[in-house]
């Protein structure tokens, strides 16, 4: 172990520091939630909803391997003297070490799903002769001998993933039985009955279904992946599901950045309205109906403009072809969160001017409690579900918004992985013949699955914590 | 009520003049002409020379604010302020980098943009109120319940793909539309169906949806009980009361973006090959005129700035207890 620590030097991006630091912040959040009854109260009320709680499940697979792939680091190059080590200009995360051959297993180009050919012919030599025909692949199918044992070995694969996922998942599941059965002091038998029945007082059957699903989905790619290219590869030939799992991380990135570059604002200025009226009113109210009146697109291609020609002016600040994307997408995040702030701002400073009226606002005032006060124990805390509601509501929107940007050409930047640069690389091919579908078919489920995923999370959370919505949902 | 619009009016002036000044700082100050001339011709041909060269050319050769080697009022009017960003009050836009008069253009080019945007607003909104409607007619059934979870899966796609789907599936595959293209009058019908139709499916989910939501808070309200007391069916109680109320807030919401029809929509209009704004306003952003998308910024802002006072002025229109003063 000691020998590979040696050969690597940490790198923190930006994105990764600010992510990291969001992480810590909502674990912070969780553990005060935690020791008060009345913000744990909706959180469990969340916690009873199979949707969402499928949702979560489903989340979380994603954010693990967004997290895994913010731990960057750089290789010593092999042939760099000890005294002086020199470091590859390429930055990996932990993830990329974790995928393995799949992040250097190249072809030449476009290869199907699954294909132990390329996609277009070529002269080849065979037996002393040339002709024209498809070349096998370097690693998709590499293994196999003969073409005819091509689709057999494709159902040995995914049957023994089959097999294994579905072995692994009822083991995770006998063990969390038993072990929750020896907790709640019951035999293993009434709890699995109760467990069938839907009485554990949450929804342990869907959460069951949705990690069996997706353990043998995951077992079933991994068996594949480890001797074909299970979504095909691009046209410079790199496996389309290893561009489709790092997109995950900017799609994260993007959805929760840049909540943290709005709340500040959103918050600040919302309840400040709200609360001071006024000529504040005033001020706030002038400055979000300008920023409001600019269509949104147009203003982060003009600043996306300025950030690319402040980039491009000072390379020496960027020392790799990674920082200097990353430095594109942190722009990008705040970019869209000082343009997205105001519908946030509006709804607080309605909600603030409704509770400053209130009388045990008025008591506090009455009796001298300072303004910042006031608004830090009464204002703050009760347009909290708001804000909340706000953050699991924008998340998908935003996911989907960077997919359109990238497309403008304001986007995040073109040699990043990410959903909105595959689409925009693979529309043109649909018009070839035969069709290369497997890229735009890859963006369009990760997509899909992420942003459903967050848009049934963001629907429990709201019928949770809104108080108006009562018995209509 | 004329009192009322020309105060909202005035109040639009300062609001005008903050949109400016932000746009201003932005492609001025923070961003100077010279680096727009050297982004513009590109690293290789960067000389002071071909700078200057382009700033004359393209009117950025004055000082920003002040020009103190001008004379009377000319120390303001012949500044880059006064001639590229205040000149947008009286809409004169002037060229944009290929050398045409950005007005001209945006006249044209409002057409085909109406052309594609106003149908789906209007269809849209039927289709939308529709589905909401007949969800809210069989609420807390399963057909209520799936219908919002379609509702959810349709959100979750990207515009994007609903085009690329309806250009792929119906135009390629099936031959049934032009993939893409434009012309004028009755013989432009076949281009805007696919587009039209594409936009309309694509904004259901989301749009439906949220209907519901507002068909649902008047459901609850005391009214329709009484309706319902009264003996109405619920098909009258459904037509006759909760489509009225609730046509309120949409159509008061719907409002505020009819002005910024105009402008089209960015994404059919480049995917389709439209001719109209949206296209023209992605293609200046992926040329880099700053001109173009200076010119878009400020069109965009008075025409929202129209919207929010129609909104105000429908406000008293449909719903008779609000009074403007």
């Amino acid at each position: 172990m000691s020998a590979v620590s040696i050969n690597i030097v940490p790198v923190i991006l930006w994105t990764d520091a600010l992510i990291f630091a969001l992480l810590a912040v909502v674990a912070g959040l969780v553990w005060a939630i935690r020791r008060q009854e009345h913000l744990r109260a909706p959180w469990r009320s969340v916690a009873q909803r199979p949707m969402a709680m499928g949702a979560a499940l489903v989340l979380g697979v994603f954010v693990v391997i967004g997290l895994l792939d913010s731990l960057h680091y750089r290789e010593k190059l092999p042939d760099s003297a000890a005294s002086a080590p020199q470091y590859s200009v390429e930055v990996l995360s932990v993830f990329d070490a974790l995928m393995g051959e799949l992040r250097v297993s190249r072809e030449k180009t476009y290869s199907a799903p699954l294909a132990m050919q390329l996609y277009a012919k070529e002269f080849i030599e065979r037996d002393g002769v040339t002709v024209r025909d498809y070349p096998r692949l370097q690693f998709g199918g590499a293994h196999l001998a003969h073409p005819d044992e091509h689709l057999p070995d494709l159902v040995r694969r995914g049957l023994a993933g089959l097999g294994q996922g579905l072995a692994a998942s009822l083991v995770v599941f006998g063990l969390f039985a038993a072990w929750r059965a020896r907790r709640t002091q019951r035999s293993l038998g009434a709890w699995l009955a109760d467990w069938r029945s839907g009485r554990l007082g949450w929804p342990a059957r869907t959460l069951a279904g949705v990690l069996a699903a997706m353990a043998v989905l995951a077992a079933v790619i991994v068996q594949l992946a480890a001797g074909y290219h299970v979504l095909g590869t691009d046209k410079v030939g790199q496996d389309v599901l290893y561009i489709s799992l790092k997109s995950i991380r900017t799609g994260l990135v993007i959805g929760t950045l840049t909540t943290l570059v709005t709340l500040p604002l959103a918050i600040g200025f919302g309840i400040a309205a709200g609360y001071f009226r006024g000529w504040v009113d005033d001020v706030i109210q002038y400055i979000y109906t300008v920023l409001n009146s600019i269509p949104g697109v147009l203003l982060i291609a003009a600043m996306i403009l300025i950030v690319q020609v402040y980039i491009e002016s000072n390379p020496e600040l960027f020392d790799t072809a990674a920082a200097r994307a990353d430095i594109r997408l942190l722009a990008l995040c705040l970019i869209m969160g000082v343009t997205s702030w105001t519908g946030l701002a509006r709804l607080l400073r309605g909600e603030s001017l409704k509770l400053r009226t209130l009388d045990y606002v008025e008591a506090a005032r009455a009796f001298g409690v300072s303004h910042t006060r006031i608004l830090g124990r009464h204002i703050f805390p009760n347009v909290f579900h708001l804000v909340l509601i706000a953050i699991v509501l924008d998340f998908s929107g935003l996911v989907l918004a960077e997919a359109v940007l990238s497309y403008v050409g304001v986007g995040v930047d073109p040699s990043m992985y990410s959903w909105g640069n595959m689409i925009n690389g693979a529309r043109l091919e649909l018009a070839r013949e035969p069709v290369v579908w497997w890229q735009l078919g890859a963006a369009f489920v990760f997509m899909f699955t992420l942003v459903l995923a967050a848009n049934l999370f963001a629907d429990g959370v709201r019928d949770a914590f809104d108080p108006r919505l009562g018995d209509r949902r | 009520m004329f009192a009322y619009i020309l105060r909202r009016l005035l109040y639009a002036i300062p609001i005008l003049i903050g949109v400016n000044l932000l746009t201003f700082t932005l492609f001025f100050v923070v961003n100077t002409p010279d680096d727009m001339a050297r982004l513009q011709l590109g690293a290789k041909h960067v000389t002071p020379e071909a700078i200057e060269r382009w700033k004359t050319e393209h009117g950025y050769d004055k000082p920003l604010l002040l020009n103190a080697r001008a004379e009377g009022t000319a120390q303001f009017t012949d500044t880059i302020f006064f001639q590229h960003s205040a000149a947008m009050f009286a809409f004169e836009f002037g060229k944009g980098d290929d050398g045409r008069d950005i007005g001209t253009e945006i006249k044209t080019r409002m057409g085909p943009s109406l052309a594609i945007a106003l149908p789906v607003f209007v269809i849209g909104l039927l289709v939308n109120i529709t589905f909401a409607l007949l969800m809210v007619f069989f609420r807390s059934t399963y057909l209520d319940l799936w219908g919002v979870v379609l509702c959810v899966v349709l959100m979750s796609i990207s515009g994007l793909f609903y085009i690329i789907a309806g250009q792929y599936f119906i135009a390629k595959l099936w031959n049934l539309l032009p993939i893409s293209g434009f012309a004028d009058g009755i013989d432009g019908f076949r281009f805007i169906l696919l587009p039209v139709v594409v936009s309309v499916v694509a904004g259901i989910g989301s749009g439906s949806r949220w209907y519901r939501t507002i068909f649902l808070e008047e459901i609850g309200k005391d009214y329709v009980r009484t309706a319902r007391a009264k003996g109405l069916s619920e098909v009258r109680v459904l037509f006759r009361h909760v489509l009225k109320n609730g046509m309120i807030p949409i159509l008061t919401g719907a409002v505020v973006v009819l002005p910024l029809l105009f402008m089209g929509s960015l994404i059919t209009e480049s995917f389709f090959g439209i001719p109209g704004l949206g296209s023209y306003t992605i293609d200046a952003i992926q040329a880099q005129d700053f001109a173009v998308v200076r010119a878009m910024v400020f069109l965009g802002s008075f025409l929202y700035i129209v919207g929010l006072i129609l909104t105000d002025i429908s406000y008293s229109w449909v719903d008779p207890r609000v009074r403007l003063q």
